[in-house]
């Protein structure tokens, strides 16, 4: 590839969640089939920075380092995305060894140190939704309900989503500031009122995601779908369930 | 007062048992390192094993059982394996209901797939994302607890000690914010460590970064006795990695994925010549080992690497979309080769801990009030774990140990909220005290080169292949290691989520369980299961049907031998149409 035996992460760093950020470059040997977080772990083996001075290691967020829990979300280049698929050939063979490889945290959630953020506030934006089947109990009660294959595959796209945050760090609708709940949230409720079970909470789920912060917030901006590393349809789910919230409203209006 | 249970760890052993006792209504402190929702129970990928017979080939319970028995040797405990096979079908019915979206038939009934060591479709499935989506069913039940105030999540919190009063009887536990560093008590009236198995110790692995095996070493050394230690599954299809070994599911057998590599210029299927009938589908123990033999012993692995061919080319694209997408995306991801086209490079990994701590049938240690489930247990795969039955095992653990705990609970006499705060207050000392020490640790040792300098060394003696003299080469290694632990330097001078302060006291555990690993292996003189030693080849069932139980002393683990329940079927020897 070239002689350079080593790549540049540029790191922006934060002690704790009320003290200043700052950036901070480390040179890391290549070896091949390396990715962000075996980058990473290589600063904790040797916490050394660019200029030769011993830190800190970064501190960060992983789990399975399959791009199946959502731990490792970053901002990566200027996207946000999992660190542990975020192969560093691949973004050698992009942008050339030489250009550093720009590591921040996700900007809409509290940073807890380094690249660390307190992403709890996804979790209970999926309570405010009341995104589960609220099953009798969890002893045996027969099988479940049959379930058309071509439903329950496009329920399975929606399923697989981690949590992790991407379609709510590009969405300019969700911030600090805001209580929009995020897309991730109306994909989940799309996929339990379309379950044969869930449907019959389903206006329970509509009326959650009808008032403050809810599904008349989102601006249609669409950044979500082009960020979620699953492909999850969330703007189809978002344009279904507008309907089926106007429907409500209208069925409360006329008292259907 | 009311009854209070502490779970630590959010993965499938750890909620179902949450369930079952809200259920009972007690309230549950959950502690677990990540949200729950990123606990490693999302990496598994296959799927999760029943008798459900849609497919008309007369699969029974009774077939399971015996399937299960036999893939372990022989070695599990066959009365609670019995019940875990004869409760599986309403499990999977139960998560239908709570809507896991399981991959159905034209008809919408639930679909069935091949897994290794049988030969009938017993695997119920969510495309190649089971594990993910059995796992965000229950996370979904729990947040509706928690809605209702019956559950209290600490996540981002470590498991640090249980309390154990003067009586010897469990009262709760201390833990620590991995944000603050804050180090706390909790009361409960049971505890429950549901934390997983413990891949990180042979540094890479197909385990998560959380795998430590951290708190079931820590129970161990408190006086907890840990099983089975020696059985350790090498998964035979990894994608090996730079940070990790990636799995590669069993499923893709299943579903008609070959095994080959190049032999005299042509390719050689060499699982399906040496084991004409099963062929790709052995169990996981008996493929490793021949995948290792094919490369290491025959030299003949993938461009003169240790690798082989895990080939799906063959198989229809819709087909292979439909059934395995998130692997073949996860494959595609990391390696850049499309496995509908090209096949796929693969190597065994260390993969699931058959054994782990020491319960009785009700999954309650020998120390009242502390439990474990899930695979930091010991008890449903003797000595090599089949394909599909780890999902089961994890939620079914939970169904027996949330309810047993609960019976336990009610029969106390006083509860620990009643408890003086002089014991919890002594525990907390001794963990602040001990946190201050490993802070100031001013040494020249690296934690983290430490670290993988000790996984290497397990993955080369302590794998698929062990003899006498490497094992014992091991553990005096590992005395060493121990003893550089503590001349390690605390490489992170920040007060603030300090990531190597914790993980200097995990891998100090994972040194411990690393011994009774090791020890475990050399006392055990023949072959059985994922333990393979060739100077011993074949089982002795006279000296060893027997599960190994290891007890922490000052001098290192301490070994005794206890007899395996085989009252429902006589142990016979296992082939599965080739030479063990």
């Amino acid at each position: 590839m070239t002689e350079k035996k080593y790549f540049i992460l540029k790191i922006k760093r934060q002690d704790d969640p009320h003290k200043a950020p700052y950036w901070e470059e480390f040179h890391i040997d290549y070896k091949p089939n390396m990715n962000v977080i075996s980058s990473l772990m290589e600063i904790q083996r040797h916490p050394v920075n660019a200029i030769g001075e011993k830190v800190n290691p970064v501190v960060f967020e992983c789990n399975c380092y399959e791009e199946v829990c959502g731990a490792c979300t970053m901002i990566i280049n200027g996207r946000p995305q999992q660190a542990c698929s975020a192969l560093i050939d691949r973004i050698i063979q992009k942008n050339g060894i030489d250009k550093p490889i720009i590591l921040e945290p996700l900007t809409k959630f509290p940073v807890v140190r380094d690249l660390m953020v307190n992403r709890k506030v996804l979790f209970d934006n999926l309570r405010r939704a009341r995104a589960w089947i609220p099953v009798d109990g969890s002893f045996g009660l027969g099988p479940g309900p049959r379930y058309d294959e071509k439903k329950r595959a496009f329920a399975y796209r929606i399923s697989r989503c981690m949590t992790c945050g991407c379609c709510a760090e590009a969405c300019p609708n969700f911030n600090a500031k805001s209580d929009f709940m995020g897309p991730h949230v109306f994909a989940q409720v799309k996929m339990f009122n379309m379950h044969p079970i869930g449907s019959m909470q389903k206006d329970e789920r509509l009326k959650a995601i009808m008032g403050h912060g809810g599904i008349q917030d989102c601006g249609n901006a669409q950044n979500c779908a082009k960020v979620c590393p699953k492909n999850i349809p969330l703007l189809r789910s978002i344009a279904e369930l507008n309907l089926d919230v106007n429907l409500l409203a209208l069925k409360k209006i006329f008292k259907w | 007062m009311k009854l209070k249970a502490i779970v630590v760890g959010g993965g499938l052993a750890g909620l179902m048992s949450t369930i079952k006792l809200v259920e009972r209504n007690i309230d549950v402190d959950i502690i677990s390192l990540v949200p729950v929702k990123r606990s490693h129970s999302v990496c598994a990928q296959g799927g999760i094993n029943a008798a459900l017979d849609t497919k008309g080939e007369g699969d029974t319970v009774d077939e399971h059982f015996y399937d299960t028995i036999y893939g372990g040797d022989f070695l599990a405990n066959q009365t609670p394996v019995r019940g875990m096979v004869e409760a599986a079908p309403e499990i999977i019915y139960t998560f239908d209901r709570m809507g896991t979206p399981f991959t159905r038939t034209a008809e919408g009934l639930l679909d069935l797939r091949r897994f290794g060591g049988t030969k009938k479709k017993r695997t119920v499935f969510a495309g190649a994302t089971t594990g993910q989506q059995l796992e965000y069913a229950l996370d979904e039940q729990v947040r509706r607890f928690e809605d209702e105030k019956k559950v209290h999540k600490y996540e981002g919190w470590e498991f640090l000690k249980a309390v154990i009063d003067d009586d010897g009887i469990c009262r709760g536990c201390i833990a620590q914010n991995l944000a603050t560093m804050e180090i706390r008590a909790f009361r409960g009236d049971a505890l429950i460590i549901a934390t997983g198995g413990a891949g990180v110790i042979y540094g890479k692995s197909t385990n998560s970064s959380i795998n430590t095996g951290s708190a079931a070493s820590i129970v161990y050394q408190q006086g907890a006795a840990y099983a089975n230690g020696e059985f350790v599954q090498i998964h035979p299809t990894a994608m090996l990695g730079d940070d990790k070994t990636r799995l590669m599911s069993e499923s893709a057998r299943g579903e008609g994925g070959r095994v080959w590599t190049y032999k005299d210029g042509k390719p050689w299927y060499f699982l399906e010549e040496m084991y004409p009938n099963y062929g790709n589908l052995v169990p996981r123990d008996i493929a490793s080992r021949a995948i290792h033999k094919v490369c290491v012993d025959m030299g003949l692995g993938i461009d003169g690497k240790n690798q082989v061919y895990l080939d799906l080319s063959h198989l229809d694209d819709d087909f292979l979309e439909r059934r395995l997408g998130g692997i073949l995306e996860i494959y595609e991801k990391f390696h850049g080769d499309d496995p509908k086209k090209v096949p796929m490079k693969i190597y065994p990994g260390i993969h699931y801990f058959m054994g782990g701590i020491h319960v009785n049938w009700e999954h309650m240690t020998c120390i009242p009030g502390l439990f474990a489930a899930g695979e930091c247990d010991y008890m449903y795969h003797g000595a090599n774990r089949l394909g599909a039955n780890s999902l089961l095992s994890a939620v079914y653990s939970g169904t027996v140990c949330g309810p047993a705990a609960a019976n336990y609970m009610n029969s106390l006499n006083h509860i620990a909220a009643e408890e003086e705060d002089l014991l919890f207050e002594r525990y907390l000392q001794a963990e602040r005290d001990y946190d201050g020490m490993v802070r100031k640790m001013d040494g020249d040792e690296n934690p983290y080169l430490l670290h993988q300098e000790m996984g290497e060394l397990m993955t080369a003696n302590v794998g698929i292949v062990r003899y006498n003299k490497k094992l014992e080469e091991t553990d005096i290694a590992l005395q060493n290691f121990m003893e550089r632990w503590h001349h390690i330097n605390m490489v992170d001078q920040g007060a603030y989520s300090n990531q190597t302060v914790m993980f200097v006291k995990q891998l100090k555990n994972m040194m411990e369980l690393a011994r009774v690993i090791t020890l475990g292996a050399l006392r055990r003189n023949e072959s059985r299961g994922a333990h393979y030693k060739p100077d011993y080849p074949d089982r002795l069932d006279d000296d060893f049907l027997k599960t190994t139980k290891a007890f922490k002393t000052e001098d290192g683990p301490r070994f005794e031998w206890e007899d395996v329940d085989t009252s429902l079927l006589t142990p016979v020897q296992r082939t599965y149409g080739g030479n063990k």
